[in-house]
């Protein structure tokens, strides 16, 4: 009555009842030691972080995008001129400096999540982790020297 | 007129009710090969029975290796939680009939814990988690003579809680806990949730810092597959939304 939709595979390696196959276990298993109570609330104001500066962003990035791309001229406007124009009055200086630290912490936590997620090893972990906060680092101290810094009549 | 309905109810009985259903299940013997296969079963059963009755018809008559737990057979001891065509449910709660008997009918174990034989997982992990979050009445001072007394109110808060069957159908949904099982899981924190939300536990500051953990309520990221494969219908998802609200409104 019953029907094998497999046959048995023809293991190379001959397992039986004293010497049995290894089982899969899950990468990162919870153990008793597993609890090291970590006592921070890191993970509470990043959490509340995600939440309030996504709702800052959706304001500042679809007013950037309707700027930058649809009201008057659209994306063909974007020059130096232009740019030059809006860094000269401190309320968009003060709108690209908040976007830019936002945006940028937003996706380096929301990354750092995935990579917590994902990353099997510690040290597989530990590296993409460095590699991100470097990027981000950077990135956010290169745009806020360029928004304090720009010079408008650079040659 | 009457002869109609007694040649009807006559047909009725004649036809069988049983019909042929294929149940492709995921063997796994680690004495016998390290490769998990799929194995059909042609089982003659009635459409109104249960997974679970499928299954045993399998170790009974067809092949009495086929290893899975299951204690009361009723729902309520939370033993044969399994994968059924792809989703998280109680074999003993699933009739044959609510998920297509037209098509093979898969049952693998559950996801993200290690499968020993068959349908057995380690569930250590899981209970890892659970005895973590402490599931017990903590109180100070002195044992009252009488009873913990509580208003109906204060009981209502948490009983949407109480329902757990410890079956591990949500923590095994959760795509978190598949990826790094250093995560609580949802049936942990519904079990803290329990206790943190009863008015007569003493202990609820302990529990919330306990889930404010790195591996905590934090790393939930509602995509809503413990309500939908918890068998007891209980709200996860809000449960765990609930601890969150709590430690926020807690420190603010």
């Amino acid at each position: 009555m019953s029907t094998e939709a497999t046959p048995a595979a023809a293991d190379v390696e001959m397992y039986d009842a004293d010497n049995p196959a290894p089982v899969i276990e899950a990468p990162r298993k919870r153990t008793k030691k597993t609890p090291k109570s970590t006592r921070t609330n890191f993970e509470m104001y990043g959490w509340l972080f995600m939440r309030l500066s996504g709702i800052v962003l959706v304001v500042l990035v679809l007013g950037h995008l309707l700027i930058q791309l649809v009201l008057d001229g659209g994306v063909s406007k974007i020059g130096f001129a232009f740019v030059a124009g809006r860094w000269a009055s401190p309320f968009w200086q003060a709108w690209d400096l908040i976007m830019l630290w936002l945006a940028m912490l937003h996706g380096a936590n929301g990354l750092r999540t995935v990579i917590n997620d994902y990353a099997e090893r510690a040290n597989t972990r530990f590296w993409l982790k460095m590699l991100l906060y470097t990027a981000t680092v950077f990135t956010v101290l290169l745009g806020s020297l360029v928004i304090f810094t720009f010079d408008p009549n650079i040659s | 007129m009457s002869t109609a309905i007694e040649d009807k109810v006559e047909a009725a009985s004649k036809a069988s009710p049983y019909i042929t259903v294929t149940f492709r299940v995921r063997r796994f013997n680690p004495e016998v090969s390290a490769e998990a296969t799929w194995q059909d079963f042609q089982v003659e059963i009635d459409p109104k029975e249960r997974v679970l009755d499928g299954l045993h018809k399998i170790k009974w008559d067809l092949d009495g290796s086929l290893t899975f737990r299951r204690s009361c057979a009723h729902g309520i001891c939370g033993s044969d939680a399994m994968r059924i065509n792809g989703r998280n449910r109680l074999a003993c709660k699933t009739l044959i009939k609510d998920i297509n008997p037209e098509k093979p009918i898969t049952i693998e174990p559950i996801k993200g814990l290690t499968v020993l034989k068959d349908l057995v997982v380690d569930m250590e992990p899981f209970f890892q988690a659970y005895r973590d979050v402490m599931p017990f009445l903590i109180t100070k001072g002195n044992e009252p003579t009488r009873e913990r007394l509580q208003s109906a109110e204060d009981r209502e808060r948490f009983d949407d809680t109480t329902k757990c069957i410890l079956c591990a159908a949500c923590t095994s949904s959760c795509p978190v806990f598949w990826n790094d099982g250093q995560y609580f899981g949802p049936a942990a924190i519904v079990n803290a949730h329990r206790f943190i939300f009863d008015s007569r536990d003493e202990a609820g500051e302990q529990r919330l810092e306990i889930l404010n953990d790195k591996d905590g309520v934090w790393r939930c990221r509602t995509t809503f597959n413990c309500t939908d494969a918890c068998p007891r219908g209980i709200e996860v998802t809000k449960a765990i939304q609930e601890v969150k609200r709590a430690l926020i409104t807690r420190r603010f």
